[in-house]
């Protein structure tokens, strides 16, 4: 009786039509895709995106050049250097972030002491030439500028957790 | 007239063909379609992690681990946090041990979601792939709330994990398990006893469980050979001696059993899932010494102390007693483990990774030899082979 029953199947094409009848059903099913540059998938406060320099309200740039983010890069992307300022107080004059090299593992942001360096929430900073990605102190600081509402939110938000 | 000796066929599969899972080069040995000898050639996306990894202090090295085997991250960054727990001998918070156990069958489901639907797709069922891909988008969104990062996670750490679960991720997790059987049922009902997917995988690539102990297999891949070898239960590693879960074993030792081994592995995970979200108790995420674990961000900005200490860790890490340790996770793909020689300073003084893939790649030839050139595909993704943790 077995054999009967699974010749019969076999001959009806039993398992493909259950198939093609599924996968019929799915097309009736609410689409999932996102039309990408218009709509997007949701992002956590904790995103690792671009990287950014923020500022104190003041407008004074928080970065105080002690270089934890540097010792602690593992692929040693970043590249400080640092001064005193005329006022007497310590900041970078270069502050270098090779994007090429970034591995976006977010240790910096993680050993900034005062929330200087950030991985924002910006993920579509593709350029055309591999010079672009070089990031230098006026770009990143310029990134913190233009994204300073989001990271501040983010920031605000997941600070229950660190 | 003089007769012409036959002579084998020498074919260059890879390293760019689309079937290869990566950056595989194989040598075939073809007569006419017949496999007589598969040579593979692997290399070709090393980047000499294990190197990198000695001129590292330990805590910047757990971002090399996501990058081994780039579709199960998690896994692959416990089997290192607790080879340096081990030699530290620090007891992690009991939190902790859940949400790694958690993210873990997290991953494996990830993992087999993978490999089952490109297997799938290598012999010409292209449907599963997409659905498969559509859960593997809610599970990346899972490691994207907790870690910051879809795939490179960095997100286990020496001492606990790095941040606590944000609020409501548990709820979206245990609702995920809910909704994700329905698609498992759907894969299956398409595949299981589709002709044309059993023909490709039925009695392809045959291994006994003798030849898998010989060929050193792991993992779905000596299971599938009958074998009902899991680290998690033989050896457990955190809080699995705790969760009730079951080991699928094959009978045939064949692709089609190693596919369906993966799908009810993932039921299983599911089940281990949910019942440490049930288990899963409050407290700390970390150890709560400041020499290993970085201090909270509210007592950095108020406590000397806390800020000395945020730099030490930072700049120079942690020192870990010289010694020797061996610490391996029923990763995925099978067993990974992580040896890990410490000569007292902050680096590592040698780190040797043993990926499963790697077994599972040499036996490639015996494994092919008699069969068919398209079978190769079918070999191949059943075996779950990922480059980024072969070539290291």
């Amino acid at each position: 009786m077995a054999l009967l029953d699974r010749a019969a199947r076999s001959l009806l094409w039993q398992e493909l039509v259950s198939g093609f009848a599924l996968t019929f059903r799915y097309m009736f099913k609410p689409s999932v895709t996102l039309n990408y540059p218009y709509e997007k998938g949701p992002l956590s406060p904790r995103f690792r995106g671009e990287h950014a320099l923020r500022r104190y309200p003041s407008g004074e740039e928080r970065c105080i050049a002690c270089k934890l983010c540097e010792a602690v890069c593992p692929a040693q992307a970043i590249t400080i250097e640092s001064e005193p300022r005329p006022d007497g107080s310590r900041r970078t004059t270069r502050y270098d972030i090779d994007m090429v090299k970034c591995i976006y593992c977010g240790m910096c942001e993680e050993s900034c002491p005062v929330d200087a360096i950030v991985e924002g929430p910006n993920f579509e900073f593709a350029t055309e030439t591999r010079a672009e990605l070089f990031y230098n102190k006026e770009k990143l600081l310029a990134n913190g500028d233009r994204w300073e509402r989001e990271i501040a939110a983010n920031l605000a938000a997941d600070a229950p957790y660190r | 007239m003089a007769e012409v000796a036959l002579q084998t066929y020498a074919l260059n599969f890879g390293p760019q063909h689309p079937a290869a899972h990566g950056v595989l080069r194989l040598v075939l040995e073809l007569d006419g379609e017949v496999v007589e000898r598969a040579d593979p050639h692997i290399g070709l996306l090393h980047r000499g992690t294990e190197k990198l990894i000695e001129y590292r202090p330990y805590i910047q090295s757990v971002g090399y681990f996501d990058r081994l085997d780039y579709v199960s991250m998690m896994c692959q960054e416990h089997a290192y946090v607790l080879a340096i727990e081990q030699l530290l001998q620090l007891e992690i918070p009991l939190r902790a041990q859940y949400i790694r156990v958690l993210f873990s069958e997290l991953t494996r489901i990830m993992n087999h979601l993978l490999n089952i639907t490109t297997m799938a797709l290598d012999i010409g069922a292209m449907t599963p792939l997409l659905w498969g891909f559509e859960e593997r988008e809610k599970l990346m969104e899972f490691y994207e709330r907790v870690s910051g990062a879809r795939m490179h996670a960095n997100y286990f750490r020496p001492g606990g994990v790095a941040r606590d679960l944000p609020a409501g991720l548990v709820e979206d997790i245990l609702a995920w398990t809910e909704s994700f059987p329905a698609v498992l049922d759907d894969i299956e009902r398409l595949l299981n006893d589709n002709r044309i997917f059993r023909q490709r995988t039925v009695e392809i690539g045959k291994v006994t469980a003798e030849e898998a102990l010989d060929l050193g297999f792991s993992g779905p891949m000596i299971r599938a050979s009958g074998l009902a070898w899991d680290l998690r239960k033989s050896q457990p590693y955190e809080v699995y001696e705790r969760m009730d879960f079951d080991i699928p074993v094959g009978k045939n030792g064949d692709c089609f059993d190693r596919y369906l081994v993966r799908m009810v592995e993932m039921r299983e995970s599911l089940k281990i899932i949910k019942q440490s979200i049930e288990q899963l108790p409050t407290g700390p995420v970390k150890v709560q010494d400041q020499k290993i674990t970085p201090p909270k961000r509210g007592e950095l900005k108020r406590s000397m102390e806390a800020l000395i200490h945020h730099f030490k860790l930072y700049t120079e890490g942690f020192h870990v007693p010289a010694g020797e340790v061996y610490a391996a996770v029923e990763a995925p793909k099978g067993e990974f483990g992580v040896y890990l020689v410490a000569d007292g300073t902050n680096r590592p003084y040698r780190c040797k990774i043993r990926a499963p893939g790697f077994a599972h790649l040499a036996a490639l030839d015996q494994l092919s030899k008699g069969h068919m050139l398209p079978d190769i595909p079918a070999i191949i993704g059943a075996m779950d082979i990922v480059f980024g943790e072969i070539d290291r």
